[in-house]
């Protein structure tokens, strides 16, 4: 009823979604300990402790070096490529006490006031969006 | 016996919750949003639900990355509000209907739903703002809550045929509970959104309506939508929309549309909220 019946078929339709990664098990498996050390952070004790010393607490996790440099950055798009997780990266930009909205907008080529005029006047189009191979 | 009254499909996200708490739900930013739900709020009122069955997804809160369930019922006897991140939300500990939901996930096993079993969680602003939207801030909320999580976060997530088939099979379960209650499902999530990538902020005003119109009598249509497009045209969000559906299969063959809203922006987000009854 879903229409899809084989996995490769369902999967590979996800790669022709333009500026978005969905969060495939291939990117949970990748990102598992990137997104367990950002759920670390709900806990008050740990906020502590990683914002003492962000390198060190990160040292703790079983981070790639390439995780942790993007985390450092505060790169999203890096860390959504490395298996990241918008919602468990989310408490990583809350413990910065910036809002979802500005860190959404960090992900694109938009400034964040620019992207709030944008949400203000509905949003970006899907117009263009929806397929790179169709470019509708 | 326990019957299935009504159904509401409703956005649930965070910044509500913080426009409730800090006492900006009438400014000029959160007023039309809420001025939406100020018709359920008086038909809540009236109706006295005993009990809502909340369909609702965790958002990296009770679940981590470790365990994923795809449909989890919470079993317990009442559950606090989670702490997200800047502390927990003022909002009471939401109550429980143990036996109800112990004889609905025990249905919807023998019925082939292989339902995981919740017994204690904190509940996020996925399941709390929803009840802030329609109850305001009562001391105390004035149902009791089954919590239903449903993993709409990592792929495969379930399709929209099976949540509907689930909202079904819900039905049923609810249909053979010997107490005389008042039930109502709720879908909540959604409508258009992305919160991710360079795509972030997709709004899709259009499809989102054609969405609600869908679960407005007696069409099948809406269980068919495939994954690939709520991802294409709603954004990597809006697949949360999926939830409604459990809500709309739980109604039965028609529904009667009683109430809806819909509003453009609210943060990155699409707001849609449906009331609807089933029609026997
Ligand atoms: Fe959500």
């Amino acid at each position: 009823m879903s229409g899809h019946r084989d996995i490769h078929e369902y999967l590979a339709e996800f790669d022709d979604i333009p500026g978005t990664r969905v969060y495939t098990a291939a990117r949970a498996r990748k990102g598992y300990h990137l997104n367990q050390f950002a759920m670390s952070l709900m806990k008050a004790e740990n906020r502590e402790r990683w914002k003492a010393d962000e390198r060190a607490y990160l040292d703790q996790w079983p981070l790639t070096e390439e995780q942790k440099q993007a985390v450092l950055a505060r790169d999203y798009n890096r860390m959504l490529d490395l298996g990241g997780n918008i919602y468990f990266l989310s408490k990583i930009f809350s413990t910065d006490g910036i809002p979802f909205a500005e860190a959404c907008s960090t992900m694109t080529d938009m400034t964040f006031p620019e992207y709030r005029e944008m949400m203000m006047n509905g949003g970006r189009s899907p117009e263009g969006n929806r397929s790179i191979k169709g470019g509708y | 016996m326990a019957r299935i009254t009504a159904g509401v499909g409703s956005s649930h996200v965070p910044l509500l919750g913080v426009a409730v708490d800090q006492g900006k739900s009438g400014d000029a930013y959160f007023g039309p949003i809420f001025a939406g739900y100020e018709w359920t709020r008086a038909w809540e009122a009236e109706q006295k639900p005993d009990v809502v069955v909340l369909v609702y997804n965790d958002h990296a809160s009770a679940f981590d990355a470790n365990i994923i369930p795809t449909f989890a019922i919470g079993c317990g006897e009442r559950y606090k509000p989670a702490d997200e991140g800047w502390g927990p939300r003022p909002v009471p500990d939401v109550e429980g209907h143990a036996d109800l939901a112990w004889h609905i996930a025990q249905s919807l096993i023998l019925d082939d739903f292989d339902m995981t079993i919740i017994n204690e969680m904190d509940v996020d602003h996925g399941l709390t703002v929803p009840l802030s939207m329609m109850f305001g801030q009562p001391d105390k909320w004035p149902v009791k809550v089954i919590p239903l999580a449903v993993n709409v976060v990592t792929y495969p997530v379930p399709s929209g045929n099976r949540c509907w088939a689930l909202g079904e099979a819900i039905r049923r379960a609810v249909a053979s509970f010997p107490d005389d209650l008042n039930v109502q499902v709720w879908g909540t999530g959604g409508m258009s959104h992305q919160l991710q990538g360079p795509r972030a902020g997709l709004l899709n005003r259009e499809w989102d309506n054609r969405f609600m119109d869908l679960l407005v009598g007696d069409s099948q249509e809406a269980r068919a939508i495939p994954h690939i497009e709520y991802l294409r045209e709603t954004g990597s969000e809006g697949i949360e929309m999926v939830m409604w559906l459990i809500m709309r299969g739980a109604l039965g063959r028609e529904t009667r549309c009683l109430h809806r809203h819909y509003h453009i922006p609210c943060s990155n987000t699409a707001i849609g909220h449906l009331v609807l009854e089933p029609v026997e």
